[in-house]
């Protein structure tokens, strides 16, 4: 390819959508079935979804089309035409482009930087000037805008993923896929991101092929969906036409093939006077502490939990959530103040945590959970190798037993579902999903007294989320306290008593959830207290 | 069935990398003018095309053993130390001056002391790279390189001075062990025991970090510190516990360098092992039973260097070619090994 610069300004697609047919592919991972002859039609500038449970294969089709696996078997047709795509590099000369649910951007760069730098026909030497009248005049077109000179570690994760797309659009994509691309974002986010691409369809620029677990975002959006499940072509409808209903039947197959997993019922909470006589299990007094780049994120923040009851912490990602949760998980020194648990200090050692029963689920569980050159089994085992089930021996509590090891996560695994079923898997050949359930057995396979937990449904389907909403119940109808931080209000009042919200680092609002207000909380989230 | 297919898929970029090796070797020979292919078949039959050549190539392997683990200890749990170099001289100094001081008493209490020094001595100079990470967030691997460095320099110093034995003139060494206080030959071979020794130090380490929880726990920290600290695992004594470990293997390769070949401490101590071993560690993956394979195959460069020297007159930086060559294609290959594979 020639170093010359592209010449956004004059037409976004100059090709045009693409149209894309996928016929009977097949993937194989060793023994699983990943996707066993899968088609799927997806019209030009259409803005089509892709749905399934955890684990059905709709990543590892989309990394076929976009070149990152090689399908075993059958071949895709773009605009009509056979293409073999080998590579990413295929795939992006094709005019395919990819947005993960996580981020790739380059987080010490400007956003002018990450925008230039992503050109897979990078010159050996920028025309900066030129480069950035381009960009200019690229996001002048946009009807989403993000400061070209702002730095990325200084985005919020909705314009990060905002940043993402422009990566795509700026390089003239035809067809964009997006993997879950809205579960780092709120509500309100993902509307602004996904209308901006719903409108470029309508334009007749660009083709989406989006994978979700969100109906909202299904019915609001989609021309059409395709459903799988388990590997195989479930169902496929056009949109309106098809109701959440059938989309949902589709997604889970047969009813009675499958184990019952009722949705939440909402329970009583505990009456309000006999909670004030329940134990405070967690006490958090007066904390402090920075984020990476040493700014404060958590200022002067205290609360407290009993048993019983779950907290929720609300508020728009950025405002100090993920540092709290890193310090009571451990992760992160706090700078001042002080944390009680059961009336003692709390440190987070693993002494402490078992003493206490302290365990959590935290979000992204592969990258703060789990060990991902482990096994399931091994990673399951991540709270309880030094202890006696696990351990064997002369003097218990020094051999490990790796048969026990197994047996136990063998165990755990039928107990909550996670698939496919298999102990020795790396755990990073499962799905988002079945991730998430196992940090989950592991993390609820002992008797909880104080549970942590940040946005544990992100990337869930719905039965899946719904099974972790009803194990959190649970786990407080056992008299744990739970401190639930999440960026989906709904959850949040759905499932807990009490309700603060954060911003700036701060609680700026506290309520009971019986008496919450939307409206005010929202208010609070954005920082109107002030 | 499918650990077969494992270990299959993690021996091609070994093997490929060993191949390309090869072909880069053969094409800077004949460049610098010399018969590429005669010098291809020296290095095979200065390595392992004899009986000597055997016996040469295992002699240097047990050493690299050591050193090797001095690397995979640590790397298991999330550390990369490089100064293998420097515990090795100090352990081996240590080694041969309680040697020396003990002279008189039992031969078994000798040698049990002398590895006891060695061991200390290693895993505490390796050690102060791991506590500085752990309390300071010194990255360890410059540390351990500065380390080295320095680790030599004492060596030199007390051995040129303090402890110099008076009767050794143009080469200065410490003090002669009693000729009773050194370790043989195993039966049948001329390859010392320190052989042996080191095949029974990677099984050691490999059991230790397979079957035991304190190994499981160094994984953990290696695999995902953020893992470990949400689970309370105590990361930063961990990491230290792991230096401090793998220090010691690196001591251990000096006292039998000192107690089976030299004899008594001196600069010829320092013969690059410590280095071979990161090279080994690295091909090894860090797994202690790869580095038996790494250090025969290391130690087999080594031995072939004096046939290429002498047949073919090459110079002495064409060994040191081969194994920076290697190390590179290893790591080449092996980061493209993790790109085709799973990820994402
Ligand atoms: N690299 C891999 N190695 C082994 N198995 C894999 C790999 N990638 C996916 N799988 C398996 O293939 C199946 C489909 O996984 P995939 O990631 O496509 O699911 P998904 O539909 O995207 O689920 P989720 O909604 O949870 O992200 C799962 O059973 C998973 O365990
Ligand atoms: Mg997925």
């Amino acid at each position: 390819m020639d170093g010359r610069l592209p010449d956004h300004a004059a037409s976004l697609m100059p090709d045009g959508p693409l149209s894309i047919q996928a016929i009977e592919i097949s993937k194989r991972f060793g023994d699983i079935h990943a996707l066993d002859q899968v088609s799927l039609q997806v019209d030009a500038a259409s803005f089509h979804c892709l749905l399934g449970e955890n684990g059905a294969g709709k990543s590892t089709l989309v990394k076929c089309l976009a070149g990152f696996y090689r399908q075993d078997g059958g071949s895709f047709l773009l605009a009509g035409r056979e293409q073999d795509i080998r590579s990413p590099r295929d795939a992006h000369k094709l005019g395919i482009g990819m947005v993960y649910q996580h981020f790739t951007v380059a987080s010490g760069m400007t956003v002018a930087e990450n925008l230039m730098l992503a050109r897979d026909d990078l010159p050996w030497l920028l025309n900066l000037a030129r480069e950035h009248q381009a960009l200019q005049s690229f996001m002048a077109d946009m009807s989403f805008r993000l400061d070209l000179s702002a730095r990325v570690a200084d985005l919020s994760a909705g314009e990060k993923q905002k940043l993402e797309i422009l990566k795509q659009l700026y390089q003239k994509r035809r067809l964009l896929i997006l993997d879950e691309p809205t579960s780092v974002l709120t509500p309100a986010e993902a509307d602004e991101v996904l209308g901006m691409l719903h409108q470029l369809t309508r334009q007749r620029k660009l083709t989406v092929l989006m994978i979700t677990h969100k109906f909202r975002e299904v019915t609001a959006y989609a021309d059409a969906v395709t459903v799988l499940r388990r590997g195989r072509l479930a169902g496929t409808g056009r949109l309106p036409e098809t109701g959440t209903d059938e989309m949902a039947s589709m997604m889970m197959g047969n009813p009675e093939n499958r184990p019952v997993q009722t949705g939440p019922e909402r329970t009583i909470p505990a009456k309000a006077q006999s909670m004030n006589l329940a134990a405070e299990r967690l006490i958090i007094r007066g904390l402090h502490g920075s984020n990476d780049r040493g700014v404060p994120a958590v200022t002067d923040l205290d609360l407290v939990v009993r048993s019983g009851e779950m907290i929720g912490v609300a508020g728009v990602s950025g405002n100090g959530q993920k540092e709290l949760v890193e310090i009571l998980l451990g992760q992160r020194d706090a700078s001042a103040g002080e944390i009680l648990v059961d009336g003692l200090p709390y440190r987070a050692t693993r002494h402490e945590m078992r003493l206490h029963g302290v365990y959590s689920l935290p979000e992204e569980p592969l990258r703060n959970a789990c060990v991902s050159s482990m096994t399931v089994a091994e990673n399951m085992a991540l709270r309880n190798f030094d202890q006696v089930p696990v351990t064997a021996g002369w003097k218990t509590g020094w051999f490990l037993s790796r048969r026990r090891m197994v047996a136990r996560s063998r165990s755990l695994i039928a107990e909550f579902g996670v698939r496919p079923p298999d102990p020795m898997l790396p755990i990073d050949g499962l799905s988002g999903g079945n991730v998430q359930r196992a940090v989950l057995a592991r993390e609820l396979g002992q008797p909880v007294n104080l549970l942590i937990v940040a946005n544990p449904v992100f990337g869930l389907d719905f039965a899946a989320a719904a099974a972790i909403h009803q194990r959190l119940q649970m786990a407080r109808e056992a008299g744990a306290a739970i401190l639930l931080v999440s960026e989906d209000l709904d959850e949040l009042l759905a499932l807990t008593d009490r309700l603060v919200v954060m911003s700036a680092g701060r609680i700026v609002h506290a309520v009971a959830t019986a008496d919450a207000d939307p409206v005010a909380i929202g208010h609070h989230m954005a920082g109107g207290h002030a | 069935m499918n650990m077969y297919r494992q270990a299959l898929d993690s021996l091609r970029p070994i093997v490929a990398a060993i191949v390309v090796t090869a072909g880069a070797f053969a094409l800077f020979v004949a460049a610098s003018g010399y018969p590429a292919v005669e010098a291809l078949m020296l290095v095979g039959k200065g390595a392992f095309g004899s009986g000597f050549a055997w016996q040469n190539t295992l002699s240097r392997a047990a050493p690299i053993m050591f050193t090797a683990l001095c690397v995979a200890v640590p790397a298991r749990a999330g550390m990369v130390i490089i100064g293998g170099e420097g515990a090795l001289a100090l352990g081996g100094l240590a080694a041969a001056m309680v040697g020396v001081w003990w002279a008189s008493r039992p031969v078994v209490m000798v040698l049990a002391g002398m590895a006891l020094a060695a061991w200390v001595t290693g895993g505490l100079w390796i050690g102060i790279s791991g506590w500085l990470r752990y309390r300071r967030g010194v990255n360890e691997t410059i540390s351990s390189l500065l380390l080295a460095y320095i680790g030599q320099a004492v060596f030199n110093f007390l051995v040129e001075g303090w402890l110099r034995d008076p009767a050794s003139l143009n080469k200065p060494s410490t003090a002669p062990l009693d000729s009773r206080d050194m370790i043989g030959n195993i039966p049948g071979m001329e390859v010392h025991w320190g052989l042996a020794w080191g095949v029974l130090a990677c099984l050691a380490a490999w059991w230790l970090l397979r079957h035991t929880v304190f190994g499981f726990a160094i994984d953990i920290v290696g695999g995902n510190p953020r893992a470990a600290k949400m689970t309370g695992l105590p990361v930063g004594r961990l990491m230290l516990a792991a230096s401090v470990l793998g220090g010691g293997f690196a001591g251990l390769a000096g006292m039998f360098e000192v107690a089976a070949v030299q004899g008594c401490a001196n600069a010829d101590l320092m013969a690059g092992y410590g280095y071979q071993g990161i090279l080994v560690s690295f091909a090894a993956r860090h797994h202690p039973l790869g580095v038996i394979a790494g250090a025969i195959l290391i130690g087999g460069l080594g031995a072939s260097n004096s046939l290429l020297q002498r047949h073919l007159d090459l110079p002495d930086a064409a060994a040191q070619v081969l194994q920076g060559l290697l190390f590179v294609s290893l790591l080449a290959f092996e980061t493209l090994n993790r790109r085709g594979g799973r990820h994402a």
